[in-house]
């Protein structure tokens, strides 16, 4: 199931701005990789690039190669929305559908996509939930909407939306940075449960949280303020942490920075 | 830095401070002593001066009212609070103000309107009742509305769902700037100029005969554009984060559109669809140059003159004698409860609809 992701010479732009600029990198079937890097250096947009959801914002271009296994995400003939089927993303802030139950907006994805057998959806539904840690929260009220939920079921109601389609790469974008200590780590076991399954890409600012969970860790950095974003270096994560090999990586880690 | 400031608060030599925080209050029935002074001399020195219209009288109290209580206030509480109490009088004024000709509106059509209003007015046409007379009723006036409305709404709705679509979904650059300014234009036409544009076209060009259909023509030209705005203005409160979770799911566009964003927007978008039902309901200048009138049923939109409530409460007034003008408030009253019957129903779909909160 789980595919490895292969970037090259990859420049992401907002109109005529330059958000990351030639990116390469190698991301490991069923594993956890960490981005990090200072506000603004484009973890988030290289993030959307990956399952070609930066095209959405109004002027966002994309230069460059994704590869999925073999297959080039921006070769031409590639449909984006089967790309998005293949490569799931969870967002910084939980955006549950407000119009749906809990049970509709995990079934959301299938349901949407016209893609399920009626007596399968609630075992899919189920099991999603159960793979998110949510399933006993909410078994006795999967009908009620699901906005009715606390900030940190609602993200990982966002996060059975998303495994319910059986994505091979799951992107999540600081899905940690609203969520109290305990829910942080209820995600993050997840993480550890679904990294057996899935390529997991986790954009966070929490070092301890790139430390626990991610096997290996990417850092960004721009050189100044409206320069576009580079990636300074991919280790593994406890190489990262131990002895980085560039400075500026160690100087963002230890908190001597800027 | 935090460390300095409580230190400060807790220091006694700014307790005395604290006295600033509580000074002489009008109590809360204070404004009642100037609002009777106000009447007083309002009204009484009206009538003394001889002025005739209770108008007059009233506009004087209001006045006096706002001035009395600023100056009680500014006497007993302060500058600042003087202008809080000048600016809550002039809300209140001003709310009496636009509430009372609604109010007496409301209570002439019902009190004028109910005399004859019954069965026998909603069930019978105005064929062969003589215009000087009483009787007849008001049942081919409102088939007729009914269906122009509901054939204009058929055709402005689905145009109008759609130009909305496209300006927040898809429009981009010059098409879309272009699309909206012909919109905001299209707002601002007169009722006539509907329907003389449809005449033209229609009737003169095309050479159809006067029917309901035509008028529910020009009633569309005006409902499309109150249509694409207020859908617009829904569309825009979707936020963002929707479109690109259904999108992230592999979802395409148009089905995200359909499934994630309309519905999240379908309560405001009814609202603004019965508005303008409301809204085109009353209007009578298409109807006059389009469906000509028809004192008999006709049910048939597409075929022959018909009527419709405004013109009918144009004709009737016309007439010019008592059970006319009965007739025209009785149908004043069922034009006015055709509009709230489909304001309320509009605001039950717009709640039932609503996103959902709570557990
Ligand atoms: N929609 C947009 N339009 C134009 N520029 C944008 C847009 N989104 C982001 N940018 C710019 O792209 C650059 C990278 O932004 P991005 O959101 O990827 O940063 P980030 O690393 O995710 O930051 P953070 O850690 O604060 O989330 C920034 O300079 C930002 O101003
Ligand atoms: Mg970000």
């Amino acid at each position: 199931m789980a595919k490895r992701i292969d970037v090259s010479g990859l420049t992401a732009y907002y109109g005529s701005h330059m958000a990351i600029e030639d990116i390469s990198m190698t991301v490991e079937p069923r594993s956890v990789t960490a981005f990090i890097g200072p506000s603004g250096c484009g973890k988030s947009t290289f993030l959307r690039t990956l399952n070609r959801m930066h095209e959405v914002t109004p002027g966002g271009r994309v230069e460059g190669k994704v590869l999925l296994d073999d297959e080039n995400l921006y070769g031409s003939g590639v449909d984006p929305v089967s790309v998005r089927r293949t490569i799931g993303m969870v967002f910084q802030r939980p955006n549950p559908f407000p119009t749906m139950s809990i049970f509709d907006n995990v079934a959301a994805g299938l349901r949407l996509n016209g893609s399920y057998r009626k007596n399968e959806l609630s075992d899919v539904v189920e099991k999603s939930l159960k793979g998110a840690n949510l399933w006993n929260e909410v078994k006795d009220r999967l009908n009620k909407p699901g906005s009715g939920l606390s900030g940190g079921q609602q993200q990982r109601l966002c996060i059975a939306r998303a495994i319910a389609v059986e994505p091979q790469v799951l992107l999540m974008d600081e899905p940690c940075s609203a969520l109290d200590p305990i829910s942080t780590l209820a995600i993050e076991d997840l993480v550890g449960e679904l990294k057996e399954r899935f390529t997991i890409v986790i954009v966070t600012h929490n070092m301890q949280q790139a430390a626990r969970v991610s096997d290996r860790t990417a850092f960004f950095n721009l050189s100044a303020v409206g320069q576009p974003g580079k990636l300074i270096e991919l280790d593994d994560t406890e190489r990262i942490f131990a002895n980085p090999s560039v400075q500026a990586t160690e100087d963002y880690i230890s908190g001597r920075f800027g | 830095m935090s460390n300095i400031t409580v230190n400060k608060s807790a220091d006694p030599a700014s307790a005395p401070q604290l006295s600033t925080l509580r000074q002489a209050r009008l109590p809360w029935w204070g404004p009642a002593a100037p609002l009777a002074l106000a009447l007083i001399i309002g009204c009484g020195g009206g009538a003394l001066i001889g002025l005739e219209s209770k108008i007059q009288w009233g506009l004087i109290s209001a006045i006096l009212f706002v001035v009395f209580t600023y100056l009680l206030t500014l006497k007993v509480e302060g500058r600042r609070q003087a202008k809080n109490q000048l600016a809550t009088s002039l809300v209140w004024v001003c709310f009496l103000l636009a509430v009372i000709p609604l109010a007496s509106l409301v209570y002439e059509t019902v009190d004028r309107g109910s005399t004859v209003l019954d069965g026998y007015f909603l069930g019978h046409s105005m064929d062969g009742t003589q215009r000087m007379l009483a009787g007849g009723g008001v049942y081919h006036a409102l088939i007729g509305t009914l269906e122009q409305v509901a054939i204009a709404t058929l055709i402005a709705v689905p145009i109008g769902l759609l130009t909305a679509i496209y300006l927040v979904e898809y429009g981009r650059g010059k098409l879309a700037k272009t699309v909206t300014f012909f919109v905001d234009v299209m707002t601002g036409i007169p009722s006539i100029v509907a329907g003389l544009f449809i005449l033209s076209l229609w009737i003169i060009m095309l050479d159809f005969s006067y029917s309901g259909f035509a008028g529910a023509m020009a009633l569309a030209i005006l409902m499309m554009p109150v249509v694409v705005r207020s859908t617009e203005e829904m569309l825009k409160l979707v936020p963002n984060e929707l479109r690109e979770a259904s999108l992230a799911l592999g979802v395409p566009k148009w089905r995200t559109i359909i499934k994630v964003v309309l519905p999240t927007a379908i309560g405001g978008i009814t609202t603004g669809v019965m508005l303008a039902v409301a809204r085109i309901a009353g209007e009578s200048a298409p109807i006059v140059l389009l469906v000509f009138g028809n004192p008999a049923i006709n049910n048939n939109p597409f075929e022959d003159a018909q009527s419709s409530l405004p013109y009918y409460i144009y004709e009737q007034w016309q007439n010019g004698n008592e059970p006319s003008y009965d007739r025209a408030w009785a149908a004043a009253l069922v034009l006015i409860a055709f509009v709230m019957i489909l304001n309320l129903v509009a605001r039950g779909i717009a709640r039932w609809k609503a996103p959902k909160t709570g557990r």
